[in-house]
């Protein structure tokens, strides 16, 4: 038995997806021009799969904000924040993400997924129940493999079958932690935070929402899926990145548990590791100020959503059941999802190839990503090439080979 | 672990032969995994599928643990027995 045997269907899948001409994994962006540009392969190309909402990559402030940390305090800072000592930079970012979310606490960690990891696998001990959603990112379900409680699933954005789960473990006195994500990254949906509210309250559990996806994108300030909702009262813990909205890399998460901050010393995904170097503080930092004092960012996000979506809607593909920055098209099978992926690309179109099992109930999608920075012309150019080679395989238009999906 | 009667086994199987990928003979010995050929995703979603249609309740910590078919009935009878 050899070492990586086990991987032998993993890698059929990905040779499979290879054959095509291109490793839709292993994409090489060689220039970067813009937010929504780059050139692949000597093309030049429209991106629309790069989770990068207000765009706010080049955004002038937070560049010289970083170019100007990295000459003053150096490349990095060789160590973890517990072990080697933070920075000045990390706790005033600290500050101003609790202020942001008005929040008593924050914790900053290196990245979004070190931040579900260590959260959710700190929150809940041995006695303790982790109930997440069927459809939760990999950094949620590798947390509870990491946390030592007892993981239950309940099905996706379904509050009423939550209901069931926690009624099921009738009134021990043990610490529930549910966790939701506020928009979900492979189909786009919102979670019902109202109701998952609700069902929170009735049987004393914690809440705990991932923000990554809709921070910055959803609410009336930026904060996410919790304040669209109105609902932040009842969050107990709200996690997400810096790496999608703010334009860099980074997670955080905020609390009014008035303990909270014992968790940077039980927190092994924070305690260990480097901590984030200088020039990402100073940019996460510029560009949470550029989101605060530019709320038409949004609007124009939603604008191009509203194009993108409409358009793709209009035009007969079948989409993710909500409208969001995150619009994922259903291809019948993953055969079809890899040839129109790569027509696409090679039209100067970069989105992303999303395959079982990252995606849930065994569909094939083209995901793409919406820019608060794409033009409205870039944005009739995806729809359009998309549209054209969709119809060529028959994936719209004639004579649907689309079975009901998801 | 108790061994699951007999009309728990036939249910368990019956839930899963849409599951498996493959044209095995389902029996109790068999391996979700090396026979059946059901991926972690397909054993994720035989998980949720055994919960609702046996209303019990199988924590992802136990899944690890339950390889054979066998595994999975004892598994199912022992969840439903303790309600």
């Amino acid at each position: 038995m050899g070492l990586f045997d086990r991987f032998k269907g993993l890698k059929a899948a990905h040779s499979a997806a290879k054959s095509c001409g291109d490793d839709p994994f292993a994409i090489r962006m060689d220039e970067v021009l813009s937010p929504t540009e780059a050139m692949i392969e000597g093309r030049h190309t429209i991106l629309a799969g790069t989770n990068n909402y207000l765009g706010l990559t080049f955004e002038q402030s937070c560049v010289d904000a970083s170019a100007e940390a990295v000459r003053t305090h150096g490349t990095g800072t060789t160590g973890s924040r517990v072990a080697n000592g933070s920075y000045a930079g990390h706790k005033a970012l600290e500050d101003s993400v609790a202020e942001f979310f008005g929040r008593k606490h924050a914790m900053v960690f290196t990245t979004g997924y070190q931040a579900n990891l260590g959260i959710i696998a700190t929150l809940a001990g041995p006695q303790d129940y982790l109930i997440i959603d069927s459809d939760s990112h990999a950094s949620i379900y590798d947390a509870t493999r990491l946390s030592s409680a007892t993981v239950l699933r309940f099905k996706h954005n379904d509050p009423d079958d939550l209901d069931r789960r926690l009624s099921k473990l009738g009134n021990e006195a043990v610490n529930k932690v549910i966790v939701v994500e506020g928009i979900y990254s492979m189909r786009g949906d919102i979670a019902p935070l109202a109701e998952f509210a609700a069902v929170k309250r009735k049987h004393g559990a914690y809440l705990v929402v991932d923000e990554a996806h809709s921070m910055g994108v959803m609410g009336d300030t930026g904060r996410g899926a919790a304040e669209f909702y109105g609902v932040e009262g009842d969050v107990d813990f709200v996690v997400g990145t810096f790496s999608k909205s703010l334009g860099a890399i980074g997670g955080y998460c905020v609390s009014d548990h008035p303990e909270f901050d014992i968790l940077r010393v039980a927190c092994r995904p924070y305690m260990f590791t480097a901590s984030l170097p200088p020039s990402i503080v100073a940019s996460v930092a510029a560009s949470l100020e550029v989101m605060k004092a530019r709320p038409a960012l949004r609007d124009d996000l939603w604008a191009n959503v509203n194009q993108l979506y409409g358009t793709l809607q209009r035009r007969g593909f079948v989409l993710g059941p909500h409208k969001s920055p995150v619009v994922a098209v259903h291809l019948p099978d993953p055969a079809t999802a890899i040839q129109v992926w790569h027509e696409l690309l090679l039209a100067g179109v970069y989105v992303n190839l999303t395959l079982p099992p990252a995606t849930p109930n065994n569909v094939a999608l083209l995901r793409c990503s919406v820019c608060a920075a794409h033009t409205s012309e870039q944005l009739a150019i995806v729809a359009d090439r998309l549209t054209e080679i969709a119809e060529r395989h028959g994936v719209i238009g004639g004579t649907m080979r689309m079975a009901a999906a998801g | 672990m108790e061994v699951a009667e007999s009309g728990t086994f036939e249910r368990v199987v019956e839930v899963l032969r849409p599951f498996r990928k493959n044209e095995a003979p389902i029996e109790r010995g068999s391996d979700l995994a090396d026979d059946l050929r059901l991926d972690s995703l397909a054993v994720m979603d035989l998980m949720m599928e055994l919960e609702e249609r046996f209303d019990i309740t199988i924590p992802l910590n136990a899944v690890p643990e339950i390889r054979t078919v066998g595994d999975l009935a004892d598994f199912v009878a022992k969840q439903k027995a303790e309600g």
